[in-house]
């Protein structure tokens, strides 16, 4: 089940130029960028662990697409994704956030039903690759 | 430059002529000078069909469309003497011309070389070169921002273990798309020192200097004796130069244009007397160790300005615009350089 969080998720994937002349768009408006990254691939999950430092004062987006291009040797079957913070209002908000890696297969999630008090039943997702600990789902070796 | 194109090609002049047309991917509106981009959309639809055998590209006009002509005339313009330096500036120029001619032939074009080493004595120019370097190099194209990030030892080189490899990378992620500048760069390379973290600096400098050559260009810059111990002792770094450019030092008359440069630039003016003063000045600084070329005549004239105003102040009577405007010579005969035999007291960066 192929996940769809962030900006672009239900387009195919993006190519390395598109991912360049989204990279140019954020740091024309100003936006430092961060790639993050993680093997969680649940909704609610927020923090995806920092690839590097947010990276600052940037021109091009060479540098970032190294820094992804890192990532993506670094980490071959995870989840990779840039954010863009945009602090026009006075705090650090994204601007623009996309996936640009997911692994090679996505098995999804099965739903499950917690029976609770007085026959309420509590539904919560349950990600199958969550089943293999952490740095070992998605065949990664890491 | 060929203007003369035979009469005998009707559909070459109506290729020709768009010289706008830059590396794919390139400058987006936002970056850079911005210069001529009104033709930019012809440019990019010819680029990509390549030229006829017997098309003719009128290189004076690719030139023209760059506005390189602009950045060589105000080189000529606010930049004394310098001879060597501007020759081979043009001379890089005239081959990315021409090498963006060829490209559009559809002929092999690898992406020249482009770092460069600059050494000469201190207030040589290099710093201003190198800024006008960075604009040159985006309107021919390949640069995609044209920024100068100028960065010394302190900004590349960490205090610990693991803290160089980022420190490094961050600068250079900084300088993409534009011309990084390393002033004194021989201080990354410190051969008394065999556990300086600067050598690890140097290792990633080359290893990107080599991978991103489309995405930045590297300016060393430094005092000429103490470059020549550095690439010396970095053989790599010497070889992945290309330019390797020497600013000689300002002949007496150079300086003297200079000064009256950055007279005029402040909204000054010299007197007869003052000249003769000046240029006797000049001469006596420069037989004077730690001379700086044009930063000394820069702290020269900013002194007499200072003098000046202070003889303004202590005078009674209104000024007019002219005295507002007037270094008389006794504002820089009030140097040191003229009173003390014991040079230690002058200020010289």
């Amino acid at each position: 089940m192929r996940i769809t969080q962030g900006t672009f998720s239900f387009l195919p994937d993006l190519s390395d130029e598109e991912i360049t002349k989204q990279i140019q768009y954020a740091l024309d408006n100003a936006w430092p960028l961060s790639v993050e990254f993680t093997d969680d691939p649940h909704p609610r999950n927020t923090y995806w662990e920092m690839w590097g430092l947010p990276m600052f004062d940037l021109k091009d987006a060479a540098g970032v697409l190294a820094e992804v291009n890192a990532c993506r040797e670094a980490k071959p079957n995870y989840y990779i994704k840039v954010n863009a913070y945009n602090a026009n209002y006075g705090k650090q908000t994204v601007g623009l956030s996309f996936i640009v890696q997911r692994p090679a297969e996505e098995p999804g999630f099965r739903l499950e039903r917690q029976e609770a008090h007085d026959r309420t039943i509590r539904y919560t997702l349950h990600a199958y690759a969550a089943d293999a600990p952490h740095g070992s789902r998605y065949n990664g070796h890491q | 430059m060929t203007r003369n194109r035979p009469p005998s090609e009707p559909d070459a002049p109506a290729r020709v002529g768009f010289g706008m047309g830059r590396p794919s991917g390139a400058a987006g509106p936002g970056g850079g000078t911005g210069m001529g981009t009104a033709s930019e959309p012809s440019a990019e639809a010819d680029e990509r069909e390549i030229l006829p055998m017997d098309a003719r590209v009128d290189l004076a006009k690719e030139r023209e469309a760059t506005g390189i002509d602009e950045v060589f005339d105000s080189l000529d313009a606010d930049l004394v003497g310098l001879t060597p330096v501007k020759t081979r500036i043009r001379e890089i120029a005239a081959l990315l011309l021409v090498d963006r001619a060829r490209s559009r032939f559809g002929l092999s074009t690898s992406r020249p070389n482009l770092h460069m080493s600059f050494t000469g004595s201190p207030g040589t120019g290099k710093t201003t070169v190198a800024l006008r370097m960075a604009d040159m190099l985006h309107r021919l194209g390949y640069l995609r921002r044209g920024h100068l990030v100028s960065v010394t030892r302190d900004d590349l080189v960490g205090q610990y273990v693991g803290h160089t490899a980022p420190k490094t990378k961050e600068v250079l992620k900084r300088a993409m798309g534009g011309l990084l500048f390393i002033d004194e760069a021989y201080y990354l390379y410190r051969a008394e020192n065999e556990r300086d973290y600067g050598q690890e600096s140097i290792e990633i400098l080359l290893q990107t200097m080599e991978n991103h050559r489309e995405d930045l260009v590297v300016i060393l810059a430094g005092y000429k004796d103490r470059m020549d111990t550095f690439f010396v002792s970095n053989p790599g770094m010497s070889s992945r130069i290309a330019h390797h450019i020497d600013f000689p030092d300002y002949t007496q008359e150079e300086l003297e244009a200079i000064g009256d440069l950055m007279v005029g630039a402040e909204g000054y003016a010299f007197t007869p007397e003052t000249r003769k003063t000046f240029q006797e000045y000049l001469a006596n600084r420069r037989a004077q160790p730690r001379f700086a070329n044009a930063r000394s005549v820069r702290n020269a004239i900013e002194r007499a300005r200072l003098r000046h105003a202070n003889r303004l102040m202590e005078a009674t009577e209104a000024v007019s615009k002219e005295e507002l405007t007037t270094l008389a010579p006794e504002d820089f005969r009030g140097s040191r350089v003229f009173t003390d035999d014991d040079t230690n007291g002058t200020p010289n960066t």
